[in-house]
């Protein structure tokens, strides 16, 4: 491989199941230190990735090389240096938090000493000392994910990836997540993650490519796609829900680049939120809400797909 | 370097194995004294009072107690190694997902599967020693060969762990697991030569029992324990229980790797 900092590069990377194909031919590269991101709704074609990318599935066609390494010969060397936080919590929840810690750092033939130095920093790290010594079934869904990015720190990998680290978590949980995910990034770790939350790949992909059945709608940093495919911002209308038809065909008229009319409300994608505001007024129209806010990555996933992320 | 791989990594997956029997092992040694106890004195003493009166000529004219003993060695064997090969593994899998966790280190399925096997052959051979002991105490041993009946009761269990772990790496319910139980181990368990010789069964029978694992085993734990050692059958008996379990390390090693690698 040509360039060192290249840590995975995949071309034309592909994964069929019997006649479904889950991912149809994608390109990337991934460069060390940044934060790459998989967005994309549940069945895109996000979790085959990462789980060809952490050897663990053989790919089906195209060309992926991890480390400089070919998951096809060398799995073991490779899954040696990544570090895998994956979708369901895989703990051992029989066994305490230090010793899942333990028997995980084992895995990769680490000496005890090693291992209990690390686990000291690490509990630390995702704040879970005091529970140290406990059992894992009765820790909280946020503790178990943090535990589980604990474990997979345990071999101090290059390259760390995460698929869908915060499903299923509750907000304040999500946040925590986050805040120990960014202070990796601030320490350098290079980081893949899926996600199918716009606020998680935006807070903390330096990069990400959008997918969609299995294929890469776009790529860029948030910042890049955003301007690529929105507006800089919305306006969303509800309407009450029999005027919300006729409301649309009002507003065909009304100076915006885009109107997208969703089930429950009007977006308006536009320069100048207030000033369209004021256009739909002067029209006569007179919305239940109203609300001007800046575009999204939800914004660009509609507009390359029709669809919306989240359902 | 690649067998070497290999070897290191079945060892990681065996001291996972041994890190999690600190959490049980009292009760499993507890349980290893108590089935000898009560096979051997209800079964053995007790029946066997009934058995002698009678005269024990079609058991080759030895008690019933001396019998029966080193038949059940090598059938405790067999229920060792099912209990072993099915839910611990399945749990790892279906239920802990324990397993999907070890993938994403360097350790393969096969590592796995042969780490398993390790950490089985382990608790073969201390329920196996626990047994013999016991045997010992109740006076059923009759020949100093018998100490080998602990190599060949772990044997006896392996050509049915490596079979019925290469099985459960393919089910999705726990439910097949009862149906192995039914129609497999208890039969084998009944019919085998354990309680009474296979030539009281009718004509047509006998070639069943002659191809389970479990007549092979019984019938080389028992030639050792009465001092009854022939070597060409014995060897017949050594070569078929490897063979088998030969065989459950070829499919279990495709098992795991289809079941982990999606």
């Amino acid at each position: 491989m040509a360039d060192p900092d290249i840590l995975i590069r995949a071309r034309g990377l592909t994964k069929v199941f019997g006649d479904f194909v889950a991912v149809d031919g994608i390109d990337f590269e991934l460069s060390r230190g940044e934060v790459f991101g998989f967005l994309g709704p549940n069945g895109a074609g996000k979790s085959s990735t990462m789980r060809m990318i952490g050897c663990v599935s053989p790919r089906s066609g195209g060309e992926l090389t991890i480390l400089g390494l070919d998951p096809s010969g060398d799995g073991p060397a490779i899954r040696a240096r990544l570090g895998v936080v994956p979708q369901e919590d895989t703990l051992d929840v029989e066994l305490t938090v230090r010793e899942n810690l333990l028997v995980y750092g084992r895995y990769f033939g680490l000496r005890r000493e090693a291992i209990r130095e690390r686990t000291a920093k690490l509990l630390d790290f995702v704040q879970l000392t005091e529970r140290a010594g406990d059992e894992v079934e009765p820790l909280s869904g946020g503790m178990k994910r943090r535990l589980t990015i604990a474990r997979s720190l345990i071999s101090e990998p290059e390259i760390l990836l995460l698929d869908e680290p915060t499903t299923g978590l509750d907000p304040q949980a999500r946040h925590v997540v986050w805040d120990r995910l960014y202070r990796l990034k601030q320490q350098g770790v290079t980081l893949v993650l899926t996600t199918h939350y716009m606020d998680e790949a935006e807070q903390l992909c330096d990069r990400l490519v959008v997918m969609d059945r299995g294929k890469i709608a776009a790529a860029g940093s948030p910042r890049e796609l955003i301007d690529a495919y929105s507006t800089p911002e919305v306006l969303e209308l509800r309407f009450a829900l029999d005027e919300q038809e006729q409301a649309a065909e009002k507003l065909a008229d009304v100076p915006a680049e885009r109107i997208e009319a969703l089930a429950d409300r009007i977006l308006l994608y536009t320069e100048d939120g207030d000033a369209t505001l004021d256009a739909v007024r002067a029209r006569g129209l007179e919305p239940v809400t109203s609300l001007v806010r800046r575009s999204t990555l939800e914004d660009v996933f509609l507009r390359l797909t029709g669809r919306r992320l989240e359902d | 370097m690649a067998q070497a791989y290999a070897q290191s990594f079945a060892v990681r997956q065996f001291r996972f194995w041994i890190t999690n029997y600190r959490r049980t092992w009292r009760g499993t040694i507890y349980s290893g004294v108590l089935n000898p106890v009560l096979y051997l004195g209800a079964m053995g003493l007790g029946l066997g009072t009934l058995v002698d009166a009678h005269g024990t000529s079609s058991l080759g004219g030895v008690s019933y107690l001396a019998f029966l003993a080193p038949g059940l060695l090598a059938a405790s064997a067999m229920q060792t190694a099912m209990g072993e090969s099915t839910y611990p593994v399945f749990g790892s899998v279906k239920w802990l997902k324990t397993y999907q966790a070890a993938i994403a280190s360097p350790l393969r399925p096969a590592d796995l599967f042969h780490g398993h096997l390790l950490f089985t052959a382990m608790r073969l051979a201390m329920n196996s020693v626990v047994f013999l002991a016991v045997m010992a105490a109740f006076g059923a041993v009759r020949s100093p060969w018998a100490i080998v009946g602990l190599p060949a009761a772990v044997l006896t269990g392996m050509a049915f762990a490596t079979p019925i772990e290469a099985y459960t790496m393919t089910c999705t319910k726990d439910t097949s697991f009862a149906m192995v139980f039914r129609f497999g181990i208890i039969p084998l368990f009944l019919f085998s030569g354990t309680f009474f010789p296979i030539s009281q069964l009718p004509v047509y029978i006998r070639p069943l029992a002659y191809i389970t694992p479990l007549w092979h085993g019984v019938a080389l734990c028992r030639s050792l324990s009465l001092g009854t050692v022939q070597p060409g059958a014995s060897a017949v008996h050594v070569g078929y229980l490897v063979a088998v379990t030969a065989l459950g390390i070829i499919a279990g090693n495709r098992t795991y790797q289809r079941r982990l690698y999606a």
